[in-house]
């Protein structure tokens, strides 16, 4: 029953989507963190004017699928062609590769700000105040003593989103790019043999995110020698 | 773009009624979905929780494949390995030729079995967290497993449940987008065949994020509400 000459013949297919799977999957999840922690920052100051339209982002990337955003900037800014050409962005927006790190960035940004701005909230309120008390200035504060507990609190939290975000690359393969996830659809639809197929594919994610997962954790050890038994 | 506008009304050329059919239909296949997934998270639950090595290792592995891989391969093995097993099963009553699962069945299912790996991990938490007491006295009352389980464990474990099965549902009703690859036609299909054929992608996805964040955010309401209801009377 089980054909394992089939297995050999589809892991190495599939394994050639797995360079664009990471590619797709790191490129957004850095870019994700870095406009995760600009949000997050920004709403510190309880500014109205940078609060609210944050929460207004936030709010709408998590309440639609990420489909709808994916299609929403690939086939939805594409209307505007003449525009897009005007200011110089049509290169990116025609790229469904662009298109679809734009989409997992913004959508991994808005729930990485809420993981980060949790973090931030549960610094114990002693230690920023002891540090105002010791003269240091907001920023160092932010530097030295907010954002290094914080960011560590936040690592079990963000892993859970990374692996989402893994898994959301997947998507891609509907605006036609071949990651594992698309050519596993393309094998299936060929060979008819949904279950072997799926067990191959399925194979590699699990691999992948559990390596994720391991090495988060030992970073987080890592991060935590105070901590660590 | 605002004189376009009239696309998404009710009128002759309008995709109102359609869009908003659809949607009704992503809330069907999302509804479906999830009470399915409460029945494989219920049995994934007991097994996470059995006294036994093999419940607990396969519950264990359903959680973590189904958490742990793409949901839209989930569709696909079950949008195809069910129309092969279909077919196998019409062939061998003398059928012939392919036989296609239902969209809506196969949306279901896959949206069930995924949540079920979710859902499963929400019970097991709510099971742990009723306490210990609460059995203890269940058994002092000479009530059999089955009525401990029912009149005392179950009512006190939904309570500790809602929450984490309110970010389930969310996750659930943004999954079944995805159903819209396998040719449902639920608010993503639909508002894909509206921008198709009016060449207004932009409005049409537009809307769809619209209705999406209002089901979503209608429904987040109910849990909440739900929630504050499954604590009245407890002092907290």
């Amino acid at each position: 029953m089980i054909d394992f000459r089939f297995f050999l013949e589809i892991i190495p297919q599939l394994l050639a989507g797995l360079p664009l799977t990471l590619e797709l999957a790191g490129t957004s999840i850095l870019l994700g963190l870095v406009l995760a922690l600009a949000l997050a920052l920004a709403q510190q100051g309880g500014n109205p004017l940078a609060v609210w339209p944050i929460r207004l982002f936030v709010a709408i990337f998590r309440g639609t699928p990420l489909l709808v955003q994916i299609f929403l900037i690939y086939y939805g800014l594409g209307q505007f062609r003449p525009f897009l050409k005007e200011i110089g962005l049509w290169w990116l927006f025609r790229e469904p590769y662009w298109c679809a790190i734009l989409a997992l960035t913004l959508n991994t940004g808005a729930y990485g700000s809420e993981i980060l701005r949790g973090a931030i909230r549960n610094v114990p309120r002693g230690l920023p105040e002891a540090a105002s008390a010791l003269g240091m200035s907001r920023l160092l504060t932010l530097r030295f003593i907010v954002l290094p507990l914080a960011l560590r609190a936040a690592i079990p939290a963000y892993g859970n989103e990374v692996i989402l975000m893994v898994k959301g690359t997947s998507l891609a393969s509907i605006i036609t790019l071949m990651e594992v996830t698309g050519i596993a659809q393309g094998l299936i639809s060929q060979s008819y043999r949904a279950i072997e197929v799926f067990v191959a594919a399925g194979a590699i994610y699990l691999v992948l995110n559990f390596t994720i997962v391991r090495a988060l954790h030992a970073l987080e050890i890592r991060l935590t020698p105070y901590r660590s038994r | 773009m605002l004189d376009k506008l009239h696309l998404l009304g009710f009128g002759e050329g309008g995709w109102g009624a359609a869009l908003l059919g659809a949607a009704l239909m992503t809330l069907v296949l999302s509804l479906l979905g999830f009470l399915l997934g409460a029945v494989f998270g219920s049995l994934g639950a007991a097994g996470r929780l059995s006294k036994n090595r093999l419940p607990r290792a396969l519950a264990a592995g359903y959680s973590t494949i189904f958490r742990g891989v793409p949901d839209l391969l989930t569709i696909y093995l079950f949008y195809y390995g069910g129309s092969i097993a279909l077919t196998a099963l019409a062939n061998l009553f003398g059928a012939t030729g392919f036989v296609g699962l239902p969209a809506l069945a196969t949306g279901v299912m896959a949206i069930g079995v995924v949540s079920g790996a979710y859902q499963a991990e929400v019970y097991r938490g709510a099971y742990l967290a009723v306490e210990r007491g609460q059995f203890d006295a269940s058994k002092a009352l000479a009530l059999s497993r089955y009525q401990s389980l029912l009149l005392v464990v179950l009512p006190q474990l939904i309570r500790h449940a809602i929450p984490g099965l309110g970010n389930v549902w969310q996750l659930v009703l943004k999954d079944s987008a995805l159903i819209s690859v396998i040719g449902l036609v639920e608010l993503m299909r639909q508002s894909q065949i509206g921008a198709g054929s009016t060449r207004e992608p932009f409005l049409f996805y537009i809307a769809a994020a619209v209705l999406y964040f209002i089901i979503a955010g209608l429904t987040d309401l109910t849990f909440r509400a739900a929630e504050a209801r499954s604590w009245r009377g407890i002092a907290r």
